[in-house]
């Protein structure tokens, strides 16, 4: 590994290229982790530097992409022209089940699609039109969320008094949001403007009669390819009932109900740490985050869960990690010497960042690097404490630092995102999306853990890499068929 | 072709000034447009002697888009061959006001409403230049030469030379002038004075003091010009000579907003009177 020292110097040697402002910006967003923990602290959350390539979102992406996209039964409409929907149109894995049209909304697309007209005469009526059309089309929505896109804000619609009206004239809850994309400095923002509206139009606004003691919620689990299932079997099998999932495969009666459980289990903290803190003030719910990647984290997190409730649970839940050991130490035995000592890099989004150091380390695999695209400081404190020393952190990076991070740190993987995926294959370079989980997935519980090995050995050992130089351009390929 | 905005404070009488002096100078045989851009679509009503029917936005409201217009139905003839018409837009607190300016003479250019006989198009603006859609008139290759009116009175002086900073910022860029302040006379003291002197600070010039006449209102209230209500009226006249000053009009210029203690002392030095 490179020492503390080397690689402050090959991030000093990256920024170089910099003009002084953007130099002086780019390196507190900058930290290699040092024996004291001395360096361990970065600037985020923060305005990206104007010309740098950024993978960052907006607002209307945190809210509509990432919090309400998922809920299944409710129709969430894009509102304004018609790009900011067409283009996050399923572009997200959040699985859902149900029968498509009926108790199922999340494969549509619903936009408003401004003309010019809408924009001068303002889009109010047009919204009030949609509405009434939605439900006469959709009669078994359960709901209709507005996601406001950037043109709504700038003309000032006032879609809160058009929800308002139409809640009643319906019967049914619409939820206005102020996701502009033009607010904040990221999708962050999104984030937090969505979990507000929650509060306020859907949280406590109905409730069921069958509470339980072992009542449960799972906050920021957005059911990426299956995620939240395999999270949610875990919980059950140890005797929890999974009352509410936030916001993958989720009902809105889910969330309406989602004061009524003991325990607030929070995987996404960044995302959902709002709410959750909200039902903690208002409701006296507890929270607890928890971290179901790979063996060694699953167990943690299952005894720090089950102690949380009482002897019956605890015992259940020694059960349940015993009778999985032996499955996981076969995937270990299988995986761990294909991948011993392959170093990765990772830039993500919410947690991902900090969560799957676990798993990869399961696998015996080292983490060099990691980041996050819009994290605040306290995801970088625990972030801090995840990694070992030399580990380089960066925040908001740029495609330009990450690739010269890429190329002179060498690692055998990098998990990011899409826009990542095919300028680090094409430099001869496994990769992994960790958003998507590249299409797989679940990689989370134990179920996911195995599909997580496999993946992971299919990109770095794929033999595809072997026949990535040309023999006839042999000298410009030295670098890549070193690795 | 000379394309001419005309901008100041809301309610000191662009409107009125702008079809009066444009009726005159159709009266020297000149051929000329005038582009109203205020939702409110009353800067052509003295000119076709009633509110215009048909603006531009209103009907590719009707209509669905913009595409689906004609421009014969959007531009008008009036008094002495005129051709007029209006943005049009929402009413006041609702969507977005100045798209519907940028839409509209968009659409206007776009579909040859500028002919090559032409002289002048006249450009008048809402009160405030509140965002950019209001500026669009003076954006390249719009007009290029601007007038202010103005009158004695403080907030109007503000207006003004909050305008030019507008001005100034896209003269440094584009070819927009400022060709002079007229004063519409709100019988201010010493308010020929104190014009001239703004006017001589924003480097420009006052390039007419309008008095202020109750034939103005008479000829209004019968949806009329002064020029075509009464010809024979020393304040057609006084439109009459606004409108030769324009035609003939060298003194093109950048202007040097004021700052804004600068403006105060002036209005110090001019409006209180020694006892």
């Amino acid at each position: 590994m490179n020492s503390v020292s080397q690689m402050k110097e090959t991030v000093e040697e990256i920024l170089k290229l910099y003009p002084e402002k953007a130099h002086k910006n780019r390196s507190e967003h900058l930290a290699v982790k040092d024996d004291e923990c001395k360096g361990c602290a970065l600037k985020s959350n923060v305005k990206t530097v104007p010309g740098v390539m950024t993978a960052r979102g907006c607002a209307f992406a945190g809210s509509k992409g990432v919090v309400y996209g998922p809920i299944k039964d409710i129709i969430h409409l894009s509102h304004g022209p018609v790009g900011c929907g067409y283009y996050s149109w399923a572009t997200r894995r959040n699985l859902a089940e149900g029968t498509l049209g009926v108790d199922n909304f999340v494969p549509f697309q619903f936009t408003s699609d401004f003309q010019e007209n809408d924009i001068v005469y303002g889009g109010d009526k047009k919204l009030e039109r949609i509405l009434r059309e939605i439900v006469q089309l959709f009669p078994n929505a359960k709901g209709i969320s507005i996601q406001s896109e950037c043109p709504v804000g700038l003309i000032g619609d006032d879609i809160e008094s058009v929800a308002r009206r139409l809640a009643e004239e319906l019967k049914l809850p619409i939820i206005p949001v102020r996701c502009e994309g033009f607010r904040g400095i990221s999708q962050s923002l999104g984030h937090h403007i969505a979990n507000d509206s929650i509060r306020d139009y859907i949280l406590g606004k109905a409730s069921r009669t069958d509470v339980g003691p072992y009542d449960v919620g799972l906050i920021g689990d957005y059911n990426i390819g299956g995620d939240a299932w395999a999270t949610k079997k875990i919980l059950e099998e140890i005797g929890l009932k999974v009352r509410n999932v936030w916001t993958g495969d989720s009902t809105l009666e889910m969330i309406q109900t989602g004061h009524q459980v003991k325990l607030n289990l929070i995987h996404c903290y960044r995302s959902m740490n709002y709410i959750a803190r909200h039902m903690e003030e208002k409701y006296q719910i507890p929270w607890m985050e928890f971290n179901f990647f790979g063996p060694t984290k699953i167990k943690e997190s299952l005894i720090k869960i089950a102690e949380f409730f009482d002897d019956t649970i605890l015992e259940n839940a020694r059960k349940v990690i015993a009778k999985y050991e032996p499955m996981m130490a076969k995937v270990i035995e299988t995986y761990r010497p294909r991948l011993e000592g392959k170093k990765v890099m990772l830039y993500v989004g919410g947690l991902r960042p900090r969560h799957v150091i676990g798993a990869y380390e399961d696998l015996g695999m080292e983490i060099i690097g990691t980041g996050y695209e819009f994290a605040h400081s306290d995801d970088y404190e625990r972030t801090f404490e995840k990694v070992q020393e030399g580990t380089l952190i960066y925040d908001d990076v740029s495609a330009y630092e990450l690739e010269e991070f890429a190329k002179r740190l060498a690692p055998d993987l990098i998990g990011a995102g899409i826009k990542e995926k095919y300028v680090f294959e094409k430099m001869g370079l496994p990769f992994r999306q960790m958003h998507s989980w590249d299409y797989s997935g679940p990689y989370h519980g134990y179920e996911g853990f195995p599909i997580f090995a496999r993946d992971m050995d299919m990109a770095i050992n794929s033999p595809t890499w072997k026949l990535i130089p040309s023999p006839w351009k042999s000298s410009i390929n030295k670098e890549v068929a070193a690795r | 072709m000379r394309q001419v905005a005309i901008y100041g404070k809301g309610g000191i009488g662009k409107s009125t000034t702008t079809q009066n002096t444009v009726a005159a100078l159709a009266e020297m045989g000149k051929k000329v447009t005038i582009v109203g851009c205020d939702p409110k679509a009353d800067s052509t009503r003295l000119i076709l002697h009633s509110k215009a029917q048909a603006t531009v936005m209103d009907l590719a409201r009707e209509r669905g888009t913009v595409e689906d217009l004609e421009l014969d139905e959007v531009l008008m003839e009036g008094y002495a061959g005129i051709r007029c018409a209006e943005s049009g837009g929402p009413e006041p607190g609702v969507g977005c006001a100045g798209r519907g300016v940028i839409t509209a003479i968009n659409f206007l250019e776009e579909n040859g409403a500028y002919t090559t006989d032409t002289d002048y198009v006249f450009y008048d603006v809402l009160g405030d230049v509140v965002c950019g859609g209001f500026a669009m008139p003076i954006r390249e290759n719009k007009a290029q030469e601007i007038y202010i009116v103005t009158s004695g009175e403080m907030m109007a002086m503000y207006a003004a030379n909050n305008i030019s900073k507008g001005i100034l910022k896209y003269a440094t860029t584009g070819s927009v002038r400022l060709g002079g302040l007229i004063c519409n006379s709100r019988k201010v003291d010493k308010e020929y004075e104190l014009i001239e002197e703004l006017a001589k600070r924003l480097n420009t010039q006052m390039i007419h003091f309008l008095p202020r006449d109750n034939q103005v209102q008479r000829a209004e209230l019968r949806k009329m010009t002064v020029i075509e209500y009464s010809p024979e009226h020393p304040q057609a006249d006084e439109y009459r000579a606004l409108g030769r000053k324009i035609d003939q009009n060298q003194n093109l210029s950048i202007p040097t907003p004021l700052a804004m203690e600068e403006l105060e002392e002036l209005l110090m030095e001019y409006g209180i009177l020694e006892e």
